[in-house]
C-alpha cells in the first residue's frame, strides 16, 4: 500500500539524527513494547507480513510522528484486537474482561533463546522453475495495490537487470492477507540510479532490491 | 506526572506518558490473559541487550579479513558461515555479505520498515529505523553519509542495498592498513556497527588509539 511506510526518495525529513553510544532503549516502556511485541509473535497468532502491514495502515499522521517501538506497539494492540485476542473495553481499562481466546503456543522463559536462534526461515521448497536468471532485463510492474507489498514505489515500473536468484520465499503481498504464503521466486534486481531517479542522479549510484517473481516482467 | 523522564529527552511530558500507560495497559492485558509470560519478556530484553549485538559481526568481519577459507565460505553462504559462530535465527534466517573495495561502497537500508541482521548487528539503532535515513539513503546515499562524517571519492561507486525480503545484509567493510599480523580480536576492535551497515568505514589503527 502506499502508506506512509512508504519512505524511499521521500523529502523533507531533515538531517539523520546520530546519537553516540545509543542505547537499545531510550525507556523502560520500550524494551516492554518491544518485549511483548516479540512474545505475541511468538504465540504464533499472526506472521510477520501481517504485523508489518498492521504497522503501516496506521494513519500517515500518527506514523510518522512516532518513534518505532510506538509504531510497534500501535501496531500490536491492532493485531490482538483484529484477532479478537482482547477487546477495545479490555485496552481501555487494561485488564481482562473476558476469556483469554485459546492460542497456539506461549512462548516461555526457557524456550526464548532455542526460539530466538531458530527464527523463521521464509524460504520454502521449488513448485515450478524460475522464470528468470541471472542477467535477464526486467522492468517492474506499475501497480498500486491496496494491500501490503515490497514493491517500493520509487521502484516501480522501472527497468533493471537480474544480478541473483535468491530461492522460493514466502510472498508477503498473500501472506500478510491471511491467503496463503503462495510461496514464489526472490531476485535479487540492479537498479541503475539514473533509471530510478533521472538525469539528475547520482551517476555512481546503484540499487539492490529483493523483488518477488510476479512484481516483475521480462523487459 | 510521577514517572521518569530521565532517558526520554526526545518527547514531550504529555507524548511519554500517554505511551507508558499504553504500553502498560498493553502488557497487564496480554499477561492476564495467558498470552505472554512475564519472566519471557525480561529474557528477551536481556538476551539483547547482553548477548546479540554488533560485537557478533564484528567477530565475522574480523575472521573474513584473517581467512581467506572462511571469506569463500561467507560468500558462498553467509548465513552457514556465520552459523559457524553459533550466530542463528531471527532476521538472520537469511545472510549475504556484501564486500567494499576501493571502488565500490556499500550501504544498507530499510525503505519500507526497519529489516535489520539481528544476528550479527542487534537491535537497530533509532535513525536506521527513522524517516530522514530510510528517505534519504536510496536516493543520496553520499549525502547521508557525509552526515556520518564518510567522505568518499567522487568515482568511489555505491551501491545500496534496499531490504524488501527477508535476506539480510552485512557489509564487510575494507580492511584498515597498517593491521598486518593483527588476531581476530585485535581486528574486531576496529569494526564498528556502522561499517557493517555501510554508513561507516573501518577505524583505523591511529582511531582506535585515540578511543582508548
Amino acid at each position: 500500500m502506499n502508506g506512509a511506510q512508504d519512505l524511499g526518495g521521500q523529502m523533507g525529513f531533515g538531517p539523520i539524527e546520530l546519537e553516540d553510544n545509543e542505547p537499545n532503549f531510550h525507556a523502560k516502556w520500550e524494551e516492554r513494547a518491544f518485549a511483548i511485541t516479540l512474545a505475541m509473535g511468538g504465540t504464533g497468532s499472526w506472521n510477520i507480513d501481517t504485523s508489518r502491514h498492521a504497522r503501516e495502515t496506521l494513519p500517515p499522521p500518527i506514523y510518522l510522528t512516532s518513534s518505532y517501538y510506538e509504531i510497534w506497539t500501535r501496531g500490536l494492540e491492532k493485531l490482538c484486537l483484529d484477532k479478537e485476542l482482547i477487546t477495545e473495553a479490555e485496552l481501555k481499562t487494561g485488564h481482562m474482561a473476558v476469556p483469554a481466546k485459546p492460542i497456539k503456543q506461549v512462548l516461555t522463559a526457557d524456550n526464548v533463546a532455542a526460539a530466538l536462534a531458530k527464527g523463521g526461515p521464509a524460504d520454502r521448497p521449488e513448485q515450478q522453475p524460475a522464470r528468470f536468471k541471472v542477467g535477464d532485463k526486467i522492468r517492474t510492474k506499475r501497480m498500486h495495490p491496496e494491500g501490503h507489498t515490497r514493491l517500493p514505489r520509487y521502484a516501480r515500473d522501472t527497468v533493471g537487470v537480474i544480478e541473483a536468484v535468491h530461492g522460493v520465499h514466502v510472498f508477503p503481498d498473500t501472506n500478510a492477507h491471511g491467503r496463503g504464503e503462495q510461496p514464489t521466486w526472490l531476485y535479487g534486481v540492479l537498479f541503475k540510479g539514473t533509471d530510478i531517479w533521472g538525469p539528475d542522479s547520482d551517476p555512481g549510484l546503484t540499487l539492490r532490491i529483493d523483488l518477488w517473481e510476479p512484481y516483475l516482467d521480462l523487459a | 506526572m510521577a514517572h521518569n523522564h530521565d532517558h526520554d529527552h526526545d518527547h514531550d511530558h504529555s507524548e511519554l506518558s500517554e505511551i507508558e500507560l499504553r504500553v502498560r495497559a498493553l502488557e497487564t492485558l496480554l499477561t492476564e490473559k495467558g498470552y505472554v509470560d512475564p519472566p519471557a519478556l525480561d529474557e528477551l530484553i536481556e538476551t539483547y541487550e547482553t548477548k546479540i549485538g554488533p560485537k557478533n559481526g564484528a567477530q565475522v568481519v574480523a575472521r573474513a579479513w584473517s581467512d581467506p577459507a572462511y571469506l569463500e565460505r561467507l560468500r558462498a553462504d553467509a548465513t552457514a558461515a556465520i552459523a559457524e559462530f553459533g550466530f542463528t535465527g531471527r532476521q538472520g534466517e537469511h545472510m549475504v555479505v556484501v564486500e567494499n573495495t576501493a571502488n565500490t561502497h556499500n550501504m544498507v537500508v530499510c525503505t519500507l520498515c526497519s529489516c535489520y541482521p539481528w544476528t550479527v548487528l542487534g537491535l537497530p539503532p533509532v535513525w536506521y529505523k527513522s524517516a530522514p535515513y530510510r528517505s534519504r539513503a536510496v536516493r543520496d546515499p553520499r549525502g547521508v553519509l557525509l552526515e556520518f562524517g564518510v567522505s568518499l571519492p567522487k568515482d568511489t561507486e555505491i551501491r545500496v542495498w534496499d531490504s524488501t525480503a527477508e535476506i539480510r545484509y552485512l557489509v564487510i567493510p575494507e580492511r584498515p592498513s597498517g593491521t598486518g599480523g593483527w588476531s581476530e580480536e585485535q581486528l574486531a576492535e576496529l569494526v564498528t556497527r556502522d561499517c557493517m551497515i555501510g554508513t561507516g568505514l573501518a577505524l583505523q589503527p591511529s582511531e582506535l588509539e585515540a578511543a582508548q
